[in-house]
Parts: structure tokens; sequence; C-alpha cells
């Protein structure tokens, strides 16, 4: 990854940038009574433009704060955050965020959620009611616009949420868990939905969950972190799995079994070793295979 | 239970009420019927008596001041509640200089503000708009403060993400947190606008529903004071009822109001 990097003042190799690059980065948080928590250490991750990259590791690893330091929500208490070689400062503005919780605004629509994504960007309402209408329904929900979250399915306020954050149409996509909640038939509806937005126009992605599967099958990278606190990047494997491809099918394929053992050989370590800590309340789903 | 059911048991309760009020006073099984109904009248009397009042014009004279009283304490207790909560949620020093102050001016029986308001504000309906206000006022404010600091973190995340400035922010997540809060505690509010209302009335005035039952009880006249009541709480439950209208029409997005539509 460090090769990429182009030297500095060199204005003319900005497409050569990293989408997201974290250098050094500790994460230490101040808890109640003085005590200190450092969550993540000495991360050094670069994400390139098109690239999907998921991150696992074992629960309470510090998975979602390095995905908030990549999007503004938390400023880290070392190291650089650069956004295509631009330091950031503040919020992502060029990162369209999927939670893992919950994120519409209950009091809103459907179509109003997605609406309103676009009005910091000042289009006009009409053009925005044509344009999250369209949304809605390259997600599946034409027929759903006017209910409001409550009367969705978990997987159809995914969708929803999934609308809102790609009608801003981000450069970089983060995404936190976003299908933890779901049952599992849904979740493989929602990363093959999600593969097939992504493909269109291939942003930098980065996947943050704990199904090692889920990871493979979707992405062009997998990244492992160690267990908590102080965690860190163990390993870094590139997927040689062709796309596009389908998450139901691609499971069977030799390819995807061989890279599942490799990926798995590491994080087992961090899982047992979270486990060990008293952390691991959560098996990593898919290790049993 | 199915609703005839259900139904038939309330006025069955509402029967034999009325049966042994009409039992006790209306025979001399518990002491001379003179007495008893100098005490307690007697429900038929009460009912005429209300009957009376409700079909003639005086009645909704009073209705409508002790009404306009209502509204004017609701509406302007609630916009300082409004304003103050807002102010309050989004600066934690303004919030923490004033705490004691607020749960002190809470803690205050605002009964005893009364006369006080009657002295300030004179006989007229303002003393008694002044009364509900203090009441209004802490429901509201108390809700809007709560609504606004306990916005989902991941909702205001979410909308920051999306680029939203503080004023989007307030317009898309924090107004309408607020009025949330504030609409749960709709039903009380109103109901001490109304209580703010009819107490002043009762203590000092010319006029409204409190007016009135204060006035019979003064010639202890019994069955005028049971009829003010009855009318008093037709009122309530009407104007309670109109809330509900009101709520379902402005939570409807909220699980388990209103009706969902088809699955």
């Amino acid at each position: 990854m460090e090769s990429k990097v182009s030297p500095p003042g060199d204005r003319g190799a900005a497409e050569e940038q990293p989408a997201v690059r974290l250098a050094g980065i500790d994460i230490t948080f101040h808890l109640k009574g003085g005590s200190r928590y450092q969550a993540v250490k000495g991360i050094d991750l670069a994400v390139a433009p098109g690239e999907f990259v998921s991150v696992v590791g074992p629960t309470g690893c510090g998975k979602s704060t390095l995905l908030n330091a990549a999007a503004g929500l938390l400023t880290p208490s070392a190291g650089k955050v650069s956004i295509f070689g631009q330091p950031l400062s503040g919020l992502n503005r060029r990162a369209g965020y999927l939670f893992q919780q919950d994120a519409l605004m209950p009091w809103k629509t459907a179509l109003d959620n997605v609406k309103v994504a676009l009005e910091p960007m000042g289009v006009s309402d009409a053009e925005a009611d044509k344009r999250a209408r369209d949304w809605l329904g390259r997600v599946g929900l034409r027929a759903f616009v006017e209910r409001y979250p409550h009367m969705l399915s978990g997987g159809q306020r995914k969708r929803v949420a999934l609308a809102q954050m790609l009608i801003r149409d981000p450069e970089i996509l983060l995404m936190d868990e976003p299908f933890g909640p779901l049952d599992a038939q849904t979740r493989q509806i929602m990363g093959n939905l999600l593969l097939d937005l992504w493909s269109r126009d291939r942003k930098a992605l980065i996947f943050v969950t704990h199904d090692l599967e889920e990871a493979i099958a979707l992405s062009d990278r997998v990244v492992v972190m160690t267990a908590g606190p102080a965690a860190g990047i163990v390993a870094d494997y590139k997927v040689p799995l062709a796309r596009p491809r389908d998450i139901a099918e691609i499971r069977l394929e030799k390819a995807f079994h061989e890279i599942h053992r490799d990926i798995w050989a590491s994080l087992r370590v961090e899982v047992q070793k979270a486990y060990a800590m008293g952390e691991g309340r959560e098996l990593v789903e898919g290790a049993a295979s | 239970m199915n609703r005839v059911k259900l139904l038939s048991l309330q006025v069955l309760v509402m029967i034999v009420f009325l049966a042994i009020w009409h039992v006790v006073t209306t025979t001399s099984l518990f002491g001379d019927i003179k007495t008893t109904q100098f005490f307690f009248s007697t429900p038929a009397d009460v009912l005429a008596r209300t009957w009376k009042q409700l079909t003639g014009a005086d009645i909704y004279y009073h209705l409508g001041i002790t009404l306009t009283e209502t509204v004017l304490a609701f509406v302007i207790g609630s916009a300082a509640g409004i304003f103050f909560g807002f102010a309050f949620a989004r600066n934690e020093l303004l919030a923490a200089v004033f705490d004691p102050y607020i749960k002190a001016a809470n803690a205050l029986p605002r009964v005893v503000l009364a006369p006080i308001f009657a002295l300030w504000f004179g006989l007229g309906i303002w003393s008694k708009v002044a009364l509900g206000f203090t009441l209004v006022f802490f429901i509201v404010f108390f809700n809007v403060y709560q609504g606004v600091r306990e916005v989902s973190p991941t909702v205001l995340a979410n909308a920051r993400m999306l680029g939203m400035n503080e004023r989007q922010l307030f317009r898309h997540v924090y107004w309408p947190s607020a009025l949330t809060w504030m609409f749960s505690s709709l039903h009380t509010s109103v109901g001490f606008a109304l209580v703010g209302a009819v107490v002043g009335e009762y203590l000092g005035s010319s006029a409204g529903l409190g007016y009135k039952i204060h006035e019979a009880e003064s010639v202890f006249d019994v069955t005028g004071v049971f009829s003010g009541m009855l009318i008093l709480a037709i009122f309530v439950i009407l104007i309670d009822s109109i809330v509900t209208l009101v709520e379902n029409r402005l939570l409807v997005w909220r699980p388990g109001q209103s009706s969902t539509t088809t699955t």
C-alpha cells in the first residue's frame, strides 16, 4: 500500500491517492472516573478508490471506532486520517455512513427520510422528490414510500437507509455492521442488493462486520483486527474471487473455502484471545464452517 | 372482552351508583329525608338542574370564559415551555445554573400563587391564565428539555453525516423529537391548564365554571354544586377527546399510535 501513496506536493497524482488513509491511528477513550481505555493502537490502513474492504475482528475490538475515525465522528488521539490525500478535520463530507442501529428519523416517512438527505445539497423539493422515489424504487421499496419506519421490517428500514446514503452519491461508503440485526436470509438478499448497487459505480467502501463469510463474499480485501484493548491490524488478505458474485452461491466455491480457511486461521487466535479476556460474548459468525 | 360487554358493565356501574344515591336520599332508611337531601341532593334533581342549565344560555357564557382561560394558559405556557426547554437543553451552563431554581419553583404548590395573581392581574381572566401558565409551563418545559437531550445519538450522527447544518438539525431532528415528548404530555398539560382556570375562578372571579360552583356552594345549594361538577366533568371529557384526536393525527408515525396501513 505504501508504494501507492504519491510524494507530498505531487498534486497531479490526486487520483492515485487512497480514498481513505489511516496512518498510525491511536484512539483512547476517557471514561468516567478518570480511567482510560485505549481502543485501537497504531492502525495503518489505506483503501483505494473503488475498493471494497471488509474489517473483521472479535466483538469489542474497535472496528466501529475505526470507522468513526474515518467518518470524522471522532478524532483520533494520535495519527492522521487523510481523505483523497487531504487531511481530515471535522466530519468527512465526502463519505456516507450506514449505521448498525436504526438511524432513520422515525417521524418521517420513507420518502421524506430519503428526500431530506438532499436538502443540505440544496436540491429543489420537486427534484428531491423525484430522485428519492427513484432511489426507493432501486432498493425495491416503490410500494412503501409513504410508510413510517415502524411500519417497515428491519430489512426494509435498512433499504431506506441505503437509499438515504446513496442518493447523495458519496465518494466513500462506510458501513458499520449494517446487516447485523437482520436474519440470515434477509442478510443475503441485502448483501446481493449492496453488491449490485455498488458495482455500478464502484466507490471506496469500508464494511465492518463480525461475519467472516459475509466479509469474504462481499469484498476485495479482508482486514483482520486483533482483540482489544489497543487493537491493531493483524492480517490483510486479498480475496481472489471474480465479480459479479452471488453471495449465496459463492460460498460453495472451492476458492471461497480456501480463503476462508486462511483468514479464519488468523482470526481464530484473536477470537480466542477476546474470549480469554471475557470480551468475546459473541462468537464470530461463520466460525463453525 | 368485547365492546358491548364492556360498555354494558360501565353503564351498570353508573346505574348502581345512581340507585344507591337515590335510595339514600329519597327514603328514610338513612335518617331524615330533608337532612340527607340537604347534604347530598338527589340524582334526579342534579340531572334536572344540569339539563336546565345545559339548555339555557347562561352556562355557555361561563363555559366560554373557562375555555378561553384554558386555551390561553395552554398556548402561552407551551410556547414559553418550548422556548426555555430548547434554550436550556442546548446550553449546559444555563441548565446547570438555573437547575435549583427551576426545581424550587416547580415544587411550589401553585394554589398559593392564586391570590398574588389576583392582586397583580385583577379578577378578570388574566389571573387565571397566569395560574394555568405556571402549571403548563413546567410540564412542557421538562418534556421539551428531555426530548432535545434524548435525541437518539445514532439518528443525530446520521443526520450530521448527511451534511445537515445546525438549522437543518433543529428542523429535522431536535424539533420533531421535542414535539413528540410534548405531545406525549398533551393530556396532562391541557388538564392542568383547565385546573388552573377553574381553581383561579373558584378563588376569586365573576365568571366561569369555577365561579358557578363557588356561587352555589356559598348559598349551600348542593344541587347546584353537583350539577356544576357534572358539567365540568362533561367539559373535561370533551376537551380530552379533542386532544386525543389531535394526538392521533400528529403522532401517526409512532408505533402503537393510530392504525397501520395494510401489511
